[in-house]
């Protein structure tokens, strides 16, 4: 299932396809390890759903969805972490913002 | 909060950073990605106390360190944290520009092993540049209590560099790393087995053509780095490049020729310049994956995350995290409020004994009365007031945010906040660079360089003095104290109302953040990336040593010296007469109608005026006025002050003013001068003078005026 990184819910885990940005977001993407193939997975939503912060190769970073919509992930089936932390999920809270 | 003499600006012009480098001595520089713990490092090695902090961007500058013992003389340079040598940000910079044109003998690469793939990516890099690379794996105690294990040997086998763990805290492997040092520097390792990174054919084509030509042309530190750089048309490297070495790219039509051919093969092959960016760094990324197989750091628990995660989900939570960042502020001002009072007092009592013995002793010796008064009642009593009002709240609210800032926890404010700042075209870094300004202001704008874009880092360069810096502390809790509080209300109360005037802090930080995104600094917010470090337990013991002697004594040294001439000239014009009023009494009732206009009067006004050197001798410069117009004599307790207060005509009124204008008004000289530094430009130093005055003034004069409504 393809989905941008940003719409990746707490705890769910996914395989980066493609990055998608400018220069300079993208070299500062790459820097932090995102290229096609690494494993990501959503720990934190801040307070107020943006930015989120994810686990790439052993470290948290956090990136704002702006940034994190340019991403291509396949999202692993989420539906058993979903449930342990549906309450903590921003289901579908940044789909207006990639249209 | 990083407040040390380096930060605010004493010794940090980086520029003469040869100058500080002890003759004979090798050049060790350290690199790394931010926050591995490098300062630390460097702290163990060269018994020196840069300071430290659980955040990536804490060091800045550069820092030059000695070590020496009977075989080796090292002189090692701290460079910032940098996850890659491709500059975006003012502090990358300067970490690149060090490893390129400082030509240091070798470059020690600290990794973290927590999250050593990632670190390798910079290993790599410089591994290019340099030729003689050691690297260091710090944090291998944190590493192994997360189930996380290096095999060095097999890493060294790997990347083909000499590879030394350590665990920089607790001092350990450090002699080992000294040892590995020495010996790559004298030559014992060599680079040939060094590992490569791959890039597709092509571009590896192109790069050795463009670097055979250049060969042909000079011989630079590294032709084939040099050759990647103008592939990739890095425009302001490549300037840099050519004034360093008075060389011009441009004037050499053979090596354009080059240059312009081999850019047509990659562009036949479809790697246009951003492709041939993205190659160079999935090259890297890609190598230091194959580098870490899982024979090299091996996960015993892969679960290792789970306590940070569990800290996180409660301090980001939705609801939970404003309520946390809410009380750890208010019960930080609690602590520092209700356990500050009472040494104050003594302290006060105590001094106040002094003078009076010191100024009887001074005249009985025959020292002429005014000059002892001059000198006691003047010069010593300011200077009295300013150590018993600021050395407890100092040595008790600097530990403790200390401990917040080595557990890790400042990090987690900006992501918390940063959808606020980006709501404002801010950058949610500038959390932390407010969250230094705590310290002192000027420190809080060196702070901003971690801001990587300028629209960004003006912006919070501008609005940093929003935050008061313990030079105002002080002065707002004793207004606050004494004008909210009823005699026997505990410091709560106290640390409630400061919380609320730091509240009104940060939201004016926010409205003129966007006031200013919307006028003279308009633009997108650009990208953030900010790393959530894991936590750490804090070195209590050290903290509280670190921030009483670097931090306490440093300010308040500061702060001392300036009060002592400052109580001089308020002395003066106290005592000058011109037809029996004294000077003071001129330049008050001149200033009086405008102080007026704004809640306060002409004294409180020339107070703020004289403490533009330090803020911390606004309330003296205020009481000694006072007391010179001759009403009261001795005052000895916050209570007594009061009254000379009210007797002086303060109301409610003036106290909100104060407490406002004190919050924000022209910020210090330190930090005046720390913006023009900082910014290049006179014209943004005004800036920053101009707008939290313009903000107070006009506060002020809405305050004022609606409390005569009432």
């Amino acid at each position: 299932m393809q989905a941008a990184l940003c719409d990746l819910k707490v705890g769910q885990g996914g395989t980066v396809v493609s990055v998608n940005a400018n220069a300079d977001i993208l070299r500062r993407l790459l820097d932090i390890g995102i290229v096609s193939g690494t494993r990501v997975h959503c720990v934190l939503k801040s307070p107020l759903g943006d930015p989120s912060a994810f686990l790439i190769r052993g470290a948290v970073v956090a990136l704002r969805n702006e940034d994190s919509v340019n991403i291509t992930v396949d999202a692993d089936f989420p539906l058993a972490v979903v449930k342990e932390n549906g309450s903590y999920g921003a289901v579908g809270r940044h789909k207006s913002r990639r249209s | 909060m990083g407040l040390t003499v380096q930060s605010v600006g004493i010794k940090a012009a980086e520029a003469d950073i040869k100058e500080k480098i002890p003759k004979g001595a090798k050049v060790i520089a350290l690199a790394g990605n931010p926050n591995v713990g490098k300062s630390t490092l460097f702290n163990k090695l060269t018994g020196l106390k840069q300071h430290t902090g659980n955040w990536p961007g804490k060091t800045v500058t550069n820092a030059v360190g000695e070590y020496k013992n009977k075989e080796n003389h090292f002189a090692f340079v701290d460079i910032p944290g940098t996850y890659s040598l491709i500059a975006h940000s003012a502090e990358e910079e300067v970490a690149r520009d060090f490893l390129v044109f400082g030509e240091p003998d070798l470059a020690v690469v600290v990794c973290d092993a927590t999250c050593l793939e990632r670190n390798l990516n910079l290993v790599l890099q410089v591994s290019e540049i340099c030729p003689k690379v050691v690297v260091c794996v710090n944090l291998l105690d944190e590493a192994a209590k997360k189930g996380i294990f290096v095999d060095l040997e097999l890493l060294s086998k790997n990347l083909g560099l000499p590879v030394v763990g350590t665990s920089a805290q607790k001092g350990a492997g450090l002699d080992n790393l000294i040892e590995v040092i020495s010996k790559t520097e004298s030559g014992d390792f060599l680079a040939s087995k060094r590992v490569k990174v791959d890039y597709p054919e092509v571009m590896e084509k192109a790069i050795s053509e463009l670097e055979a030509k250049l060969n042909s042309i000079s011989s630079f530190f590294n032709n084939r780095w040099i050759a990647i750089r103008l592939l990739e048309n890095d425009i302001a490297f490549i300037t840099k490049l050519e004034s360093h070495f008075g060389f011009c790219l441009k004037e050499n039509p053979e090596l354009l020729k080059t240059l312009e051919k081999v850019k047509k093969e990659l562009l036949e092959a479809k790697i246009d310049e951003s492709a041939f960016k993205k190659y160079l760094v999935s090259g890297l990324v890609l190598t230091a994956e194959a580098i870490c197989d899982e024979k090299t750091v091996k996960f015993k628990n892969s679960d290792y995350k789970r306590r940070d995660l569990k800290i996180d989900k409660f301090v980001t939570g939705r609801v939970t995290g404003p309520i946390c960042m809410l009380m750890l502020l208010a019960v930080i001002f609690w602590i520092t409020i209700s356990a500050a009072n009472y040494p104050s007092a003594l302290l006060w009592e105590f001094f106040s004994f002094l003078e009076a013995k010191l100024f009887e002793f001074s005249v009985s010796l025959g020292i002429p009365t005014v000059l002892a008064d001059m000198l006691f009642h003047g010069v010593l009593r300011v200077l009295l007031w300013v150590v018993s009002v600021m050395l407890p709240p100092m040595a008790i609210f600097f530990p403790m945010f200390t401990l917040l800032e080595d557990f890790g926890y400042l990090p987690r404010i900006a992501f918390n906040l940063d959808r606020g700042f980006k709501g404002c075209s801010a950058c949610g870094k500038q959390a932390l660079t407010m969250c230094m300004g705590f310290g002192c202001n000027a420190a809080g704008i060196t702070g901003c360089r971690i801001i990587d874009s300028r629209r960004e880092r003006l912006i919070a360069i501008i609005t940093n003095s929003f935050v008061p810096c313990n030079g105002r502390f002080p002065t707002l809790i004793a207004i606050i104290t004494m004008f909210f509080i009823s005699s026997g209300a505990s410091g709560f109360v106290s640390a409630l109302i400061l919380t609320a005037v730091i509240l009104l802090g940060i939201g004016t930080t926010f409205l003129v953040s966007k006031i200013l995104a919307l006028t003279l600094l308009k633009g997108a917010p650009s990208s953030f990336t900010l790393e959530l470090p894991p936590y750490r337990k804090p070195q209590i013991g050290s903290v509280i040593v670190r921030s009483i002697f670097d931090r306490t004594v440093f300010v308040l040294l500061r702060a001392m010296s300036v009060a002592a001439p400052a109580g001089l000239v308020i002395w003066l014009l106290a005592n000058l007469k011109i037809n029996d009023l004294s000077l003071l009494s001129y330049i008050s009732e001149f200033l009086d109608p405008f102080g007026r206009a704004i809640g306060m009067d002409g004294v409180i006004l020339l107070g703020f005026i004289l403490g533009f050197p330090a803020n911390e001798i606004v309330i003296p410069i205020i009481i000694m006025a006072y007391v010179g117009g001759g009403t009261l004599t001795e005052y000895s307790s916050l209570f007594e002050l009061k009254n000379l207060l009210i007797s002086n005509g303060w109301t409610v009124t003036t106290a909100i003013c104060v407490i406002v204008f004190s919050l924000m008004h022209w910020p210090c000289s330190t930090t005046v001068l720390t913006a023009k530094k900082e910014t290049g430009s006179l014209y943004w130093s005004f800036i920053t003078f101009i707008t939290p005055t313009i903000c107070g003034i006009l506060l002020c004069f809405i305050i004022n005026n609606l409390s005569k409504l009432f």
